[in-house]
């Protein structure tokens, strides 16, 4: 077990799920809501192309996003960020993340502005509050309290999810899972158990948190 | 709250707004669109001699149709034996036993927060090293493994919060007729546990078919994997992949929709439902009783009185 943990850099495989978890969950709050906003809004052509968006990203694999950023985006378009060919592959990984994630958060913020109810709206309204004015200052600081649980559990899909990262070469946890099986097929268990556990700890305070902040963060009504 | 009541009515001037809204959107997307196209025909990837292989049955017959039967093969057995995974383990939660139901939970809890991917890449191995299938059967087996424990266990907590949905009369009644605890579970609960959790089920589907696209990165030879057999065989790498990715939308769409369909009807019929997010692969989706019929409870304690 201890050779594991000297012969291999566990703790970098797991630094780089973090970073792309991390980078990935700004990237995918930042897209989603301004997505959420875009669906919220009273002209009909955002409605529609927010909720396009979310239907086409809703419904592709992952898998198929991020090999299509580096395939597509990176290789064919020749979209480059660095000369370093692994950096480039983290940024296209972190942008290929956001935009799947962005869909379910603009969902979460979706069904946390459904629970701020409709006197709130109308309040804003009455008092001369313009749609802007109305959505920054009353419908989404409530709409936002209302969506921790949601965002919280998308938070958790997406730590899982930078696994996917794998099949652009991005040296996260399950390449190096991969690799360490391959040479120490005699560890296979204890090689699982070590990434399982370490995921088990990256994703359960996410958890925990959500459950306290969305308790504590909860509007009384 | 529906998204109308954020604005009033429009009036004069702010329909000339929305109009100029409308104006800016459409020409932002035509931009959008006619840069993304500029930069495909750029490359090269708009020449017709690159879109036309996919109108020859030849890359259908030999490549599309068998990845898609692969990939709803590997779909179809991981939905049945997550369904046997789940209501083990769902009733196993509701045990009156609790070295069981600890068990039980500890196990669905474990595979919920592991990714489906490094489940699948322990089980290649495990796989490959102890020789438990045929060399062939390998990469299948494995897609296979990852997706059962992963959305058994989501089945498993369907079924927990489907069950606790039910009117508290459900258990009550069958208890007083004189069923044991188990009976009650396996004869009223679960069934309509089963037809409340319907709509998630039909929507974690969709959840277990863009999840078989992990299956490539082990070498399942499934649907996404053909990209690259047809991107060598016809040097049109991109179009591959719109056309792959059209597929898996057209698939998962229709599918949410049925999700959608198959709620509503529900609804209708006065049915409690759950309904669960959809953020696979590797999602803990939120778990709410979305509805519970007052009226149907009023008509049964009605017809309870009139007797």
């Amino acid at each position: 077990m201890g050779e594991l943990f000297a012969e291999y850099n566990i703790f970098a495989a797991f630094g780089m799920t973090i970073l792309l978890t991390i980078t990935a969950a700004i990237g995918s709050l930042i897209i989603g809501t301004i997505v959420a906003i875009l669906r919220l809004a009273p002209v009909a052509v955002f409605q529609r192309t927010g909720a396009f968006y979310v239907n086409t990203v809703r419904n592709t694999p992952l898998t198929l996003i991020i090999i299509a950023a580096n395939i597509v985006m990176a290789v064919n378009l020749g979209f480059n960020f660095s000369e370093d060919l692994a950096r480039n592959n983290i940024i296209w990984a972190i942008i290929a993340l956001s935009i799947y994630h962005a869909a379910f958060v603009c969902e979460a913020i979706r069904s946390g502005v459904n629970t701020v109810p409709v006197g709130q709206a109308e309040a804003a309204r009455s008092i001369g509050l313009t749609f802007g004015q109305s959505l920054r200052e009353v419908v989404l600081p409530q709409g936002f309290r209302g969506a921790i649980t949601p965002l919280g559990n998308t938070l958790i899909a997406l730590t899982k999810n930078t696994t996917v990262a794998t099949a652009i070469g991005v040296s996260e946890i399950a390449g190096l899972m991969s690799e360490m099986i391959e040479f120490r097929s005699d560890l296979l268990l204890p090689i699982f158990l070590v990434v399982a556990i370490g995921f088990i700890i990256l994703t359960l305070p996410v958890g925990i948190l959500t459950t306290y902040l969305s308790n504590r963060l909860v509007v009384k009504r | 709250m529906s998204a109308s009541v954020l604005f009033d009515a429009p009036g004069p001037k702010a329909r000339a707004r929305y109009r100029l809204f409308t104006v800016i959107g459409i020409v932002v997307i035509a931009g959008f669109v006619a840069f993304a196209l500029f930069k495909l025909g750029e490359k090269g990837n708009l020449a017709p001699e690159k879109w036309t292989p996919f109108l020859t049955s030849e890359i259908w017959v030999n490549y599309l149709i068998p990845g898609l039967i692969n990939t709803l093969k590997a779909a179809a057995i991981s939905v049945v034996l997550a369904a046997i995974f789940g209501v083990i383990f769902g009733m196993g939660r509701l045990s009156h036993n609790r070295a069981i139901r600890w068990v039980s939970s500890i196990i669905v809890e474990f595979f919920r927060s592991v990714p489906v991917l490094v489940m699948m890449i322990a089980a290649f191995w495990f796989y490959a090293f102890n020789q438990t299938f045929d060399f062939d059967l390998v990469p299948l087996a494995a897609v296979v493994t990852g997706l059962t424990l992963y959305n058994g266990s989501v089945v498993a907590e369907l079924i927990r919060s489907g069950v606790g949905s039910l009117p508290k009369g459900q258990s009550e009644a069958g208890l007083s007729i004189g069923l044991t605890r188990g009976q009650t579970l396996r004869i009223i609960q679960i069934p309509q546990a089963i037809t409340a959790m319907l709509p998630a089920l039909v929507s974690q589907l969709v959840v277990v078919i863009k999840d078989t696209a992990l299956g490539s990165i082990i070498t399942y030879d499934e649907l996404l994997n053909q990209y690259k057999s047809i991107g060598s065989y016809k040097g049109n790498i991109v179009p591959s992949i719109i056309v792959i990715a059209i597929i898996f939308i057209v698939i998962n769409y229709t599918l949410s929709r049925l999700a959608g369909y198959v709620e509503r009807r529900l609804r209708e019929r006065g049915r409690v439902t759950i309904e669960r997010g959809v953020a696979g692969p590797g999602a803990v989706g939120e778990i709410d009783i979305t509805l519970i019929d007052e009226q149907r409870l009023e008509a049964d304690e009605r017809a309870l009185r009139d007797r």
